[in-house]
């Protein structure tokens, strides 16, 4: 699917060499998605990049002003596809700030569990997915063997295997099923040892590292102007975690390290993946072991359902409430509010504004895949050849999904 | 929200031309006119006390029926100081017809780029002095901007959108 357009003719200084436009994509595997880069090209060394999106705007802000709160909520987990739970988490906290509330104790472990895990599944794509756009098939088939068994405890917790919806504001929807709790630790005994091999099967490769050491270098200071975020950001240097830093829910009760790296290449990005998937590990085993009992949802009759079906039967006052909170939705105070969150791809953020109704009057998505796709165009050094191209994008690991909105 | 010790600095430096809008539930928020954004944000970036030196986010908000209904919303972060802020600034502009234009901040920080393309694709608000301000969503050739609260949520009908609403000159209904 590719085009090649002649633009014009150079000097006579290089003789027969000529500027080529060429379209990688939009239909393209490398893209992760429906991503064209228009590459300029001077034979084989690319000139400049200028990535064209817009192929899967959805108009999902839009469409959310339309929408009440909880509507929304299914609406986020479409804009990072690959770790749904972190978008809702970071939109149910920002309501939650707007209403001036904070979920029972219980709620917002499952909600970090949750999250945790959808980190991991996140980083396993990539982990995988990197490899395979530059040539090794066969780590994203290993990888996607751990990212089934996160599929299936999500599918047990949520009873959706990918588009999860499973924050509430003011909760989570249910507490988790029976057994659950020793799935996930079962998958955290399993994970460590599988990263082990992933390190094993490409990080000695001598073809892998030659592509993406001191490939696609991002130094700080550029990093920072651009406004990379999350593990990009840490993989050139930039000691900067919102979990650690701002902590929110209850990451200030955990004890995790930061993983920080220096180079700032394609590599590193990498690396940096593979590393904090292990600190997950750690974090989730911590918060099962913190855990109690307790409410998952609070217990405002306005704005969560009964956690108590039977009261249905009986009260007609919970009768009123239920019939309101799913036929209108809930009202939420005047004000505007932006709570950003570390979610798998940096920070993500919803700015809302809200005019005292049940809708919001302004809903925008900071999104992190969008913001950090701009290190394509601008801010890399060491970007070379069309392959360094490949491996900086694989690298940067946008979901175009998020990218589009 | 406790006033950050920075805001004062910040209101004698520009005094007359920055407004107060006092602390939001989640931070501190002041707005700013066109005329004075880009000095104020080199001055946020630059000053060792503020050190802003990440655009979080920037976006347009459309506060339709109100006078000068266009705004633009700037999120700022320091990474080495951990504080962040809101700041706002609204240009005049009619009701009906074409939005303002304000200047860049693409000199500040370069991630303001894209953010500012996406914002003038949905709003049309015109960033001067951007390199590169072209839609960044929709297709070149696109009519309207779509985020503008007087734009339906179908669309416009046409050959491509059979469902949309038609199309009315002049202004809408209230």
């Amino acid at each position: 699917m590719t085009e090649v357009t002649v633009l014009k003719e150079k000097g006579s200084d290089r003789l027969g060499s000529q500027e080529v436009l060429l379209n990688l994509g939009p239909q393209h595997p490398s893209t992760h998605g429906v991503l064209q880069l228009v590459l300029h090209l001077d034979g084989e060394i690319v000139e400049r990049v200028s990535p064209n999106i817009g192929y899967l705007h959805r108009g999902t802000e839009k469409l959310a002003e339309t929408f009440t709160y909880t509507q929304i909520i299914p609406l986020t987990d479409r804009l990072d596809y690959v770790c749904p739970p972190t978008s809702n988490q970071a939109f149910v906290l920002g309501v939650e700030k707007l209403l001036d509330i904070e979920a029972p104790e219980r709620a917002q472990y499952i909600r970090v569990i949750m999250a945790e895990l959808a980190r991991i599944s996140g980083h396993l794509l990539i982990v995988g997915a990197l490899p395979m756009d530059l040539g090794a098939m066969t780590t994203l088939l290993y990888t996607m063997r751990e990212r089934e068994m996160i599929m299936d405890i999500m599918e047990m917790i949520s009873g959706a295997r990918m588009h999860t919806s499973f924050c509430r504001v003011g909760g989570v929807r249910e507490d988790l099923p029976e057994g659950a709790i020793e799935r996930i630790l079962e998958f955290c005994d399993i994970l460590p040892n599988r990263l082990i091999d992933y390190e094993k099967l490409v990080a000695k490769n001598r073809i892998f590292l030659k592509r993406t050491q001191n490939v696609g270098v991002v130094a700080p200071e550029d990093a920072i102007d651009i406004g990379l975020s999350g593990p990009n950001l840490r993989a050139s240097g930039v000691d900067w975690d919102i979990r650690r830093d701002s902590p929110y829910e209850i990451y200030d009760r955990l004890e995790f390290k930061v993983i920080v790296r220096e180079n700032g290449d394609c590599y590193d990005r990498w690396a940096c993946r593979i590393d904090e998937m292990r600190e997950c590990v750690k974090m989730i085993r911590q918060c099962i072991a913190q855990m109690k009992e307790g409410p998952f949802q609070i217990d405002i009759p306005t704005i969560a359902f009964p956690v108590d079906k039977e009261l249905l039967g009986h009260s007609m006052e919970t009768h009123i409430h239920h019939f309101e909170l799913s036929a209108y939705g809930f009202k939420v105070p005047k004000g505007e509010v932006y709570v950003p969150i570390e979610a798998p791809k940096g920070e993500l953020g919803y700015y809302m504004i809200s005019d005292g109704s049940e809708k919001p009057t302004r809903f925008k998505v900071r999104a992190p895949s969008f913001v950090n796709l701009q290190a394509l165009e601008f801010g890399t050094t060491n970007m070379k050849y069309l392959a360094d191209v490949v491996a900086m994008l694989g690298s940067l690991d946008p979901v175009i999904a998020e990218v589009d909105k | 929200m406790k006033t950050p010790a920075f805001i004062d600095q910040i209101l004698e430096r520009f005094a007359g031309h920055v407004r107060d809008d006092g602390p939001g539930i989640d931070m501190y928020c002041i707005s700013v006119g066109p005329d004075h954004i880009v000095a104020l944000c080199q001055y946020l970036k630059e000053d060792p006390s503020l050190k802003f030196n990440f655009l979080s986010d920037l976006c347009g908000v459309d506060h339709y029926p109100e006078k000068d209904r266009y705004e633009v919303v700037y999120h700022l972060f320091s990474i080495p100081l951990q504080h962040r802020l809101r700041l706002k600034c609204r240009p005049q502009s009619e009701t009906y017809g074409d939005a303002p234009s304000i200047p860049t901040v693409t000199g500040v920080w370069r991630t303001a780029n894209w953010a500012e393309r996406e914002c003038y694709d949905m709003y049309g608000i015109e960033f001067s002095g951007h390199p590169n301000l072209l839609r960044i969503y929709m297709w070149e050739g696109f009519e309207g901007y779509p985020m503008r609260k007087d734009f339906p949520v179908k669309g416009y009908k046409d050959a491509y959108n059979p469902f949309g609403e038609e199309k009315r000159g002049g202004i809408p209904d209230d």
